[in-house]
C-alpha cells in the first residue's frame, strides 16, 4: 500500500525497515511517553470525576456562589442568606433559582461504628430542569430518608431500606443511585430542612451553598449587588480548591510530558535527517522534488508515531482498566484518543523542525568526492 | 543531444570571483561517449554540474534535444530543472551514491517516484525496465542485495542502470572509475559505452584517468576552465 504514494514512504519506509533497531528505540520512547500521559490522564480524569461529578449534574446557566471580600468564591465556605436567594429569584431575566447545600460530613451505617466521609447535598424536589438528572434522582421525599450514590452505599455496605447515622440523627436509605462525588467524597442527598440541621450540627450556617440558576439576567450586576458571583458550571470548579490543584499539578505534569515528546521526537528525527541529508542530496540531483521528500520524512515520522501511539494507547487500556478496579482511572476518549492525538501533532511539529535539512540539501554536493 | 554554449560561471571568492568555466563550448551526440578530461580544478566536474542543470552559468546555454524538440535547460527555473533531471538526464555519481537502505533493485525503481506524484503507468514503465537493465549491468543475481553487501564494482554497475532507467537523452557521468582498480574500472568504461550506443544516449564522462579512453568516442582536455582540444567529433587524443 505504500508503494502507491511515489517516492512517499517508498524510501521512508525501507529505512524503517533498515534501520529498525534506531526506529524501534524511538517508538519505544514514544509508546512509553503516551503509557506516561495515559495514565496521567486517566488518573487525572479519575479524580477529576470523584471532586466534581456532583457539581456537574447541578441544572442552570449559571452557579452562584458566595463572594468574600478578600479571597476567593469556595464551595467550601459559600454561605447564601435567604435575602441572597430572593434577590436572585426576583432579578431581571431570571427564570429559576435552586438553592442547593453542600457540606461534607460522616456518615456510619446503624449499629457499626465504622464513619464514612460523606458529602451531604441539600436538594429540593421537583427543582426546574432535573427531570433525569441522576443527584437529584437522590432525592428524598421526607426528612427521615436520605439517597445514596452508588460509591456511598458501597463504602457504608447498605441498601436500600437499612438505616444509617449521620451527625448522630438516623436515616432509611430511599434510593441508591449513579456514581457520583464531590470533592473525594461519596454524595448522599437529604431534604433541605434535613440538611440545613445538619449543616448547623457539623458547624454550618444551615444556608444554602449554591444557588442554581436558569435564565438570561445580568449575571454580573445581580452578583455585586448581593455580594455572590455568577459562573457557568465549568468555571465554578476553580472554586474547589482540591479539584484545581489536583487538575493544576497533574495538568502541568501532562504538559510537560506532551513538551518532552515533541522534543524527543524532534531530536531524534533532526539527527536522523542530517544523517541522511547526503542522500537527500543524491535524490534532489536525480530529480526528487523538495516537496515529496518532505512527504516522505513527514511520512516516516507519522508511522514510528502511529506506531508508537499505538502500542502505548493499547498498554493504557490494558494496564488501566486493571487500575481503575483500585484506583480512581478514567478510560475515555478523553483520557486516551485526546492525548494520542495531541501526543501525534506534537510529534509531528517536532519532526517538522527536522525538515530543514531536507528543504536546504543541496544537490550539487552529490557530485565530486564531496560525500 | 546535449550542447553547452559559450558557458561561463564563476564563483564568489572574497571580494572576486573566480572563473570555473571560461567561455565553454562543448557538445555531446547521441550515441557517443564524450570524455572529459583534465587536472584538479580545472573546471571539468563544473561543466558536469551545469550539464546536470545542478548550477546555473552566468553565461551562455545548455542544449538538450530529442531530436525534435530542443530546450536550454539554463534558463529553467529550479523546478523546471529538477523536472529535467528527473526525466531526461541521467546521472552517475563519483561515489555511486547508492541509498543504503535499497536494494539494487529498488535503487533502480525509486527513479519512478522521484516526483511525488509519478503516474502508475510511468512506474509501472520503469519497473518493467529495471529487470532489463540489471541484466544489461549483470546483477541479476544481486538484485536483492543492499548497497553495503556489494562490491565497489557492482555498486557502480548498480549506478548506470539507476542513470539510465528512465531512458534519458543525456547521460552524465563523474569519475565512475576513481574508487576502482584498473581491471573493474575498464569494465565501467565498457559498460558505459556499450550502453551508451545501445542505447543512442548522449553521454558526457568526466575522467582524470586516461587509462580507459579506449571506450571514449570523443576526449576533450580542460584547464583552467577552458577547453584545450578541438571539440567537435573527432577530437579524441589517442
Amino acid at each position: 500500500m505504500f508503494e502507491q504514494k511515489g517516492i512517499i514512504v517508498f524510501v521512508a519506509w525501507r529505512e524503517l525497515r533498515f534501520a529498525r533497531g534506531r526506529f524501534l528505540l524511538i517508538g519505544a520512547v514514544v509508546a512509553l511517553i503516551t503509557l506516561l500521559v495515559g495514565f496521567l490522564s486517566g488518573l487525572t480524569g479519575g479524580l477529576a470525576a470523584q471532586n466534581i461529578s456532583s457539581v456537574l449534574q447541578l441544572p442552570g446557566d449559571r452557579l452562584v456562589l458566595q463572594q468574600p471580600e478578600n479571597s476567593d468564591p469556595s464551595f467550601a465556605t459559600s454561605s447564601l442568606g435567604e435575602d441572597t436567594v430572593t434577590a436572585w429569584e426576583h432579578a431581571d431575566g431570571v427564570e429559576s433559582v435552586t438553592p442547593v447545600g453542600i457540606v461534607q460530613s460522616r456518615a456510619s451505617s446503624s449499629g457499626t461504628d465504622d464513619p464514612t466521609g460523606v458529602a451531604l447535598y441539600g436538594l429540593p424536589q421537583d427543582a426546574p430542569g432535573t427531570g433525569s438528572n441522576s443527584l437529584f434522582e437522590l432525592t428524598p421525599d421526607s426528612d427521615t430518608e436520605v439517597g445514596l450514590s452508588s460509591g456511598a452505599a458501597d463504602d457504608l455496605g447498605v441498601e436500600v431500606g437499612d438505616t444509617i447515622s449521620i451527625t448522630g440523627n438516623d436515616f432509611t436509605v430511599a434510593a441508591i443511585g449513579e456514581d457520583l462525588w464531590y470533592s473525594h467524597t461519596p454524595v448522599l442527598v437529604m431534604t433541605p430542612e434535613a440538611w440545613s440541621e445538619a449543616s448547623k450540627l457539623v458547624g454550618g450556617t444551615g444556608e444554602a451553598t449554591v444557588l442554581a440558576v436558569t435564565g438570561d439576567a445580568d449575571w454580573e450586576a445581580v452578583g455585586s449587588e448581593t455580594d455572590t458571583v455568577a459562573e457557568t458550571p465549568l468555571a465554578s470548579l476553580t472554586a474547589l480548591e482540591a479539584f484545581q490543584s489536583e487538575i493544576g499539578s497533574l495538568g502541568l505534569m501532562i504538559a510537560m510530558l506532551f513538551g518532552i515528546s515533541a522534543l524527543v521526537v524532534g531530536a531524534f528525527f533532526t539527527v536522523w535527517t542530517m544523517q541522511r541529508a547526503g542522500d537527500i542530496a543524491v535524490l534532489k540531483a536525480l530529480g526528487a522534488t523538495t516537496g515529496s521528500l518532505v512527504r516522505d520524512s513527514l511520512g516516516q515520522a507519522l508511522i514510528v508515531l502511529a506506531v508508537g501511539i499505538g502500542v502505548g494507547l493499547a498498554a493504557v487500556i490494558g494496564l488501566g482498566t486493571l487500575a481503575g478496579q483500585a484506583l480512581p482511572f478514567i478510560i475515555s476518549p478523553l483520557t486516551t484518543l485526546a492525548p494520542a492525538v495531541v501526543m501525534a501533532v506534537l510529534g509531528l511539529a517536532g519532526a517538522a523542525f527536522a525538515l530543514r535539512s531536507v528543504t536546504k540539501a543541496d544537490p550539487l554536493t552529490a557530485l565530486g568526492s564531496n560525500r | 543531444m546535449i550542447e553547452l554554449q559559450n558557458v561561463t560561471l564563476t564563483f564568489p571568492d572574497g571580494e572576486n570571483r573566480i572563473t570555473a568555466i571560461d567561455d565553454v563550448t562543448l557538445r555531446g551526440d547521441n550515441g557517443t561517449v564524450t570524455g572529459i578530461t583534465g587536472p584538479s580544478g580545472s573546471g571539468k566536474s563544473s561543466i558536469l554540474a551545469v550539464a546536470a542543470t545542478l548550477i546555473r552559468p552566468d553565461s551562455g546555454g545548455v542544449l538538450i534535444s530529442d531530436g525534435t524538440d530542443t530546450i536550454d535547460a539554463a534558463q529553467l527555473s529550479k523546478h523546471e530543472a529538477t523536472k529535467l533531471r528527473r526525466e531526461r538526464i541521467g546521472i552517475v555519481f563519483q561515489q555511486s551514491n547508492l541509498l543504503p537502505a535499497l536494494t539494487a533493485r529498488e535503487q533502480l525503481q525509486v527513479m519512478a517516484r522521484l516526483g511525488g506524484g509519478t503516474s502508475r503507468n510511468k512506474r509501472a514503465k520503469i519497473d518493467a525496465r529495471v529487470d532489463e537493465l540489471l541484466d544489461a549491468v549483470g546483477l541479476t543475481e544481486h538484485a536483492g542485495k543492499r548497497a553495503h553487501q556489494l562490491s565497489g564494482g557492482q555498486r557502480q554497475r548498480v549506478a548506470i542502470a539507476r542513470g539510465l532507467v528512465h531512458e534519458p537523452e543525456v547521460l552524465l557521468v563523474d569519475e565512475p572509475t576513481s574508487a576502482l582498480d584498473q581491471e573493474r574500472g575498464a569494465e565501467i568504461m565498457e559498460l558505459i559505452a556499450g550502453l551508451t550506443h545501445e542505447r543512442d544516449t548522449a553521454t558526457l564522462l568526466v575522467t582524470h584517468d586516461l587509462v580507459h579512453r579506449d571506450a571514449l568516442d570523443d576526449l576533450v582536455t580542460v584547464i583552467d576552465g577552458r577547453i584545450t582540444t578541438p571539440v567537435a567529433g573527432q577530437a579524441l587524443t589517442r
